[in-house]
């Protein structure tokens, strides 16, 4: 509740800091690719699996087929993902906090 | 009393005495659906794995895996996944800019009434589809493992059990029902899997052999190692009902409310971030043991034993002995009013369970299974009793000007009425296949909930036209084409048990909607947006993008 007070010219004028552009721009560069890459990798899934079973059917390692391996690498893909934007978000939060504190000594 | 009630009972006392200690803090609408913002990071996200390992995986999956194999699995895959669409696009900024439900983000920049009317009524829809098959999986399970205990008294059990979680204890009694839930289902998990891996001695090579070993039918006479894919969904639309229900699994979490609303209980954005990541890793674990419950019902104790011969505890242990005799004590136990379906495959875990650990394993995996649909329950009857209560009581009914008291009053209510109508429903239910509703839940999260909630988070030009076009297209479509699909329409043998709604063949051949109905949500809103101008809207954009990136004014 504490920035109810901003004005819709504040919240306007601090959308338009080069500050808050960069940090918007900068999650983008991540979130967009991050969000077509996992969507690629696991539609690419259902997508084999249904249409090319020939070729999902086929030996991988052991006794698993290639789409066993696939479905099991969607874990490792699902973690190593997560992993990824834990450590960026690191740096999102550390901009997002300069933000907050200029935006509150300027408004107050 | 059977060992598996003691230990359901034990369960019952803990979570009650939680219940009372957290009465005194669900005073106020905060303390009632956010749990004054105080649970820490680590926690929810053992909460939101709580909420979300429903019966539905725990019993349903181990059960598919163990007759379909592969395909079964694709469900494990899909619920882990979806959870990237969760942490990278909406946990952060619905906490964020939101306060109690998932309508607050929706109607951030759309402020009139249809548009909260709208995602109010979703919201109801979807915690009532996914509660009634909740509770009917809740009945089948104790009518089957509990002798004398029917299917009514175990649906009123629950019942009442979730409405007082729910009314006394509110946000904070839920959240440690389902952080307990979460720790005891994946124990309860972990053991199964090493109990069957033992058997393999430890060796992953010996068990996989195992498993591909096992095999399934497809169509009349050939079978196929269950390691291969195309067991479950074969015939000329299998491919397409595959990817479509992978379309409904991988968006549908990021729209399932009572989901979201566990964000709204945690300080802030940063920590939400971390439910996100600790639910992740929760239940990531959890869906890769499925492999092995699945494979190990399948390989140890053998689909025959499974499938079609299921009564009471005592009948599992029976029939474990004795398969040959079957049929026989099937005919006896329907007689004596159990409920027998025809293949009830959700069993598997709770036979491998017997067959492994023997009589008091048995009772506690299947007090777990329990203990689990009481957590889930209690979650979506306070994500139904807010949308009521803080969406189209306080909201659009009282303008916001009510007051706190007469609030909290129609959030009670609301959670009996859930309870009442979920009750009836449930037992009037019985004997449908219901385990539709669940894929039918996520359907309609996809369709209704995800394009509105990911286009007003950012599209700036998205407004309130698009909005209403967009969710009424999302959940018309994926309600009317369940209804009139393989789920619901259906021409059953005359001795069935477990019957199709509609006794006619299906006009829509795919089980799963979302391949349409998720494009036509996302298109309607698009088109609907288009249509029409907003300045209101597109001016209100600014102050969202800026909570919504950096926290600022976001609900402490």
């Amino acid at each position: 509740m504490e920035h109810h007070h901003l004005s819709p010219g504040d919240w306007e004028s601090i959308q338009a800091d080069p500050a808050f552009r960069q940090l918007v721009a900068m999650k983008r560069r991540f979130i967009v690719p991050a969000t077509i890459f996992f969507l690629v990798y696991y539609f690419a899934l259902p997508i084999l699996v249904g249409f090319a079973p020939a070729l999902m059917e086929r030996q991988a390692i052991g006794h698993l087929n290639a789409a066993y391996v696939f479905a099991l690498s969607q874990f490792a893909m699902a973690w190593i993902l997560l992993a990824l934007y834990l450590q960026r978000a690191r740096k999102f939060d550390f901009m997002e906090a300069q933000i907050v504190r200029r935006v509150r000594s300027e408004f107050r | 009393m059977s060992p598996t009630v003691v230990m359901f009972v034990v369960f019952v006392a803990i979570t009650l005495v939680i219940t009372y200690f957290a009465s005194g803090r669900s005073k106020t609408s905060r303390g009632f659906y956010s749990a004054h913002r105080r649970i820490s990071g680590f926690q929810n996200g053992w909460a939101v794995a709580g909420d979300y390992m429903s019966a539905a995986s725990f019993l349903g999956i181990t059960g598919l895996i163990a007759f379909f194999g592969f395909d079964g699995f694709m469900y494990s895959v899909g619920w882990l996944v979806a959870y990237l669409t969760v942490l990278l696009l909406v946990a952060e900024p619905l906490r964020n800019t939101g306060k109690y439900t998932m309508a607050d983000v929706i109607s951030f920049r759309n402020r009139g009434r249809g548009v909260r009317a709208i995602a109010a009524i979703s919201t109801l829809i979807i915690t009532l589809f996914y509660m009634i098959a909740q509770m009917v999986g809740a009945g089948s399970l104790v009518n089957a493992l509990i002798p004398g205990f029917s299917f009514n008294t175990a649906i009123i059990v629950v019942g009442v059990l979730m409405l007082v979680y729910v009314t006394v204890g509110g946000m904070l009694a839920t959240t440690w029902v389902q952080t307990i839930k979460a720790g005891l289902l994946l124990g309860a998990s972990a053991l199964l899997s090493v109990l069957v891996l033992s058997h393999y001695h430890f060796s992953l090579g010996d068990f996989f052999a195992a498993a591909a070993n096992a095999h399934g039918a497809v169509g009349a006479g050939t079978t196929k190692s269950l390691l291969q894919p195309g067991l479950f969904f074969s015939g000329r639309w299998g491919a397409l009902d595959l990817l479509s229900l992978g379309i409904a699994l991988v968006l549908g979490t990021a729209g399932l409310p009572h989901i979201l609303m566990r964000f709204y209980t945690v300080p802030s954005a940063k920590a939400a971030r971390t439910s996100v990541a600790w639910a992740m890793v929760l239940i990531g674990i959890f869906y890769l043991l499925t492999t092995f419950m699945g494979f190990g019902a399948a390989t140890l104790v053998g689909q025959a034993r499974i499938g079609p011969h299921v009564g009471s505890g005592e009948a599992i242990r029976y029939i474990a002995h004795h398969p040959a005799q079957a049929p026989a004590l099937n005919a006896d136990l329907q007689r004596d009013g159990y409920i027998v379906p025809v293949k009830n495959d959700n069993l598997a875990a709770i036979v491998l369970a017997q067959s492994l650990g023997g009589d008091l394993f048995l009772a506690f995996i299947a007090a777990v299974a329990f203990a689990t649909i009481l957590a889930v329950v209690a979650g979506l009857t306070i994500a139904a009793s807010s949308a009521f209560a803080h969406d189209i009581w306080w909201t659009l009914v009282r303008n916001g000007e009510g007051d706190e008291v007469e609030q909290l009053q129609v959030a009670r209510m609301t959670a009996a009425v859930v309870a009442v109508i979920s009750i009836v429903l449930a037992i009037w239910l019985k004997n449908l296949n219901v385990a539709f509703l669940v894929g039918l839940a996520f359907a309609v999260a996809a369709s209704a909930n995800v394009p509105a909630i990911i286009l007003t988070l950012a599209w700036k030009r998205f407004n309130r036209a698009g909005t209403i076009s967009g969710m009424i297209a999302g959940l018309v479509s994926s309600l009317a084409l369940i209804a009139i699909g393989p789920a619901v329409m259906g021409v059953d043998p005359a001795d069935a048990v477990v019957r199709h709604l509609i006794q006619a063949p299906p006009i829509f051949p795919l089980a799963n909607p979302g391949l349409v109905s998720v494009p036509l949500g996302f298109i309607a809103a698009v088109v609907g947006t288009l249509l029409s101008r907003d300045p209101e809207s597109e001016a209100l954009y600014a102050q969202l993008e800026v909570r919504a990136t950096t926290g600022l004014g976001a609900e402490l």
